[in-house]
């Protein structure tokens, strides 16, 4: 899965669940400011993440450091690959 | 503390005849039924009643994502009708965060469509790492309660009444009881519920759900009648706004009618089966509460479910406590049992009844089953000056509920 494929995943993913349009979905937007996600949503995003990639980030401390749709991006793409070694 | 009267200012309705109350009293006014066979409820294995009354046509886009995450069908129904409710009383934002408008709601059980799929994908392999973080909020007991709260931003006082099909009323009568003791001045008040097949079956495995209408479900349920083989599970949210009548002069807003008396009591005889005896005796002491004789009652709305026993026993309930010729319907032959949502759904239009001095008969009774008691029964739309009503609802469990109405005539 390419870079561009990985960040498509996640849109399409998050933009399902929280119901968002996916033309908002840039990378610079905060997930709590402009997307208007809170500490709920932030729950269900973590298992809709699981759930996409099938991996485990739950108990990852970077999660807790995410802000922006960017953060997130960044983060799995780190994820996958540091898993694909 | 100050005694207060009790009148109504807005109705909310979900029904299995549509989203609004006028969609729920023209349904009632065409004597259509709202009942329909379900095929997906032929793939649940050993269940006999295969028709049913569902909510159709609603949007539950209208409510935001962030209050719906948390929402089961049941919670949609019930704030969609709290929404109608709360805009016919003409109650904004100003009064939602006052503390003085409260809410007592409630349903069965939580979600079981939830619960159902909860477990569905948890015995797959005993893993929780999928649960959502709003699981809880669909299947907590006071769901329905908390989604309007949550909702309208309303800071006032939560009830969560469960009584099964006494569910709507019970959150009517204990509203009612929280303004006239002046703990609040406005409570939106009923029940909600959602069609699972399990309803069904409960119902179905105690021998009380209609099982023989499957090819003709629009025939059925066919409450006092001689014909009558059972109960037909229904959905659906009824959502009244109770307000102080002080309260109701000083907002200059229209008075639908007035709650003047309330009884709930149980009735310890049997888990299941209704006393008729016990009936009588809520019955009267909500006339008691609203200090009228019983020949002041124009018209009883039954709870008349269509069940062999509890029609045969509020048939004679009635007939002891009103020696008169009181007029008598149940809404179920239209509506199906609606479940949580049956007394407040019942009551609203049992409002209008009186608003309009129009009966609605009861759909599908043609031969009086002659075990029930000789009452006067209404089999024609009806147009009589009508003053007060008697509403009952007898619960599983055995809990009985009955509301005493007043039409409201402005000064």
């Amino acid at each position: 899965m390419t870079e561009q494929e990985v960040i498509n995943t996640i849109n399409i993913a998050l933009a399902e669940e929280f119901e968002l349009e996916l033309d908002e979905m840039q990378p610079d937007v905060s997930i709590y400011e402009d997307l208007g996600l809170d500490s709920l949503d932030t729950v269900d995003m973590v298992i809709v993440l699981e759930g996409a990639f099938k991996f485990k980030i739950r108990e990852e401390a970077e999660v807790k450091e995410i802000r922006t749709l960017g953060d997130i991006h960044s983060f799995v793409i780190k994820k996958i690959t540091a898993e694909s070694k | 503390m100050q005694l207060n009267r009790v009148v109504i200012t807005g109705m909310g309705a979900v029904s299995p005849f549509g989203p609004t109350v006028n969609d729920l009293l023209d349904g009632l006014d065409e004597d259509r039924s709202a009942v329909q066979y379900y095929e997906a409820l032929r793939e649940v294995q050993g269940l006999r009643s295969l028709v049913a009354s569902q909510v159709s046509g609603i949007d539950p886009k209208q409510i935001a994502r962030k209050h719906r995450r948390s929402m089961s069908r049941l919670s949609i129904y019930a704030t969609l009708a709290a929404k109608e409710a709360l805009a016919q009383g003409a109650v904004g934002p100003e009064l939602y965060s006052s503390g003085q408008l409260g809410v007592a709601a409630g349903s069965t059980v939580g979600s079981t469509e939830t619960i159902e799929a909860f477990f569905k994908d948890y015995f797959l392999d005993h893993s929780l790492e999928r649960m959502k973080s709003t699981l809880f909020f669909k299947i907590m007991n006071h769901s329905c309660a908390s989604n309007i709260a949550q909702t309208f931003d309303i800071s006032g006082r939560i009830l969560a009444p469960s009584a099964a099909c006494a569910t709507g009323s019970q959150a009517i009568g204990y509203g009612y009881e929280m303004i006239v003791a002046g703990h609040q001045q406005m409570m939106l008040c009923g029940g909600a519920d959602e069609l699972h097949p399990l309803t069904c079956a409960t119902f179905d495995v105690m021998h009380a759900a209609s099982t023989q209408f499957n090819d003709r479900p629009q025939q059925t349920p066919r409450p006092f009648d001689a014909d009558r083989d059972g109960m037909v599970c229904g959905e659906g949210s009824g959502i009244l706004l109770l307000e102080s009548l002080d309260s109701a002069l000083n907002r200059g807003v229209e008075i639908l009618g007035e709650v003047v008396g309330f009884a709930t009591l149980s009735d310890p005889g049997n888990i299941a089966n209704p006393d008729s005896g016990v009936m009588a005796q809520c019955m009267r002491q909500a006339l008691a509460v609203a200090e009228i004789e019983e020949q002041q009652i124009d018209y009883v709305n039954a709870h008349a479910t269509a069940t062999e026993q509890g029609d045969i026993a509020e048939s004679q309930a009635i007939a002891t406590v009103f020696d008169h010729r009181v007029a008598v319907s149940s809404l179920k032959g239209h509506l199906g049992h609606t479940m949580a949502a049956s007394g407040a759904l019942e009551t609203i239009s049992t409002v209008d009844m009186l608003r309009r001095g129009r009966l609605v008969p009861t759909l599908h009774l043609q031969n009086v089953d002659p075990r029930c008691a000789d009452l006067n029964y209404v089999r024609a739309r009806s147009d009589q000056p009508l003053t007060f009503a008697l509403k009952n609802n007898f619960a599983l469990g055995g809990v009985n509920t009955s509301l005493v109405l007043r039409r409201y005539d402005h000064d």
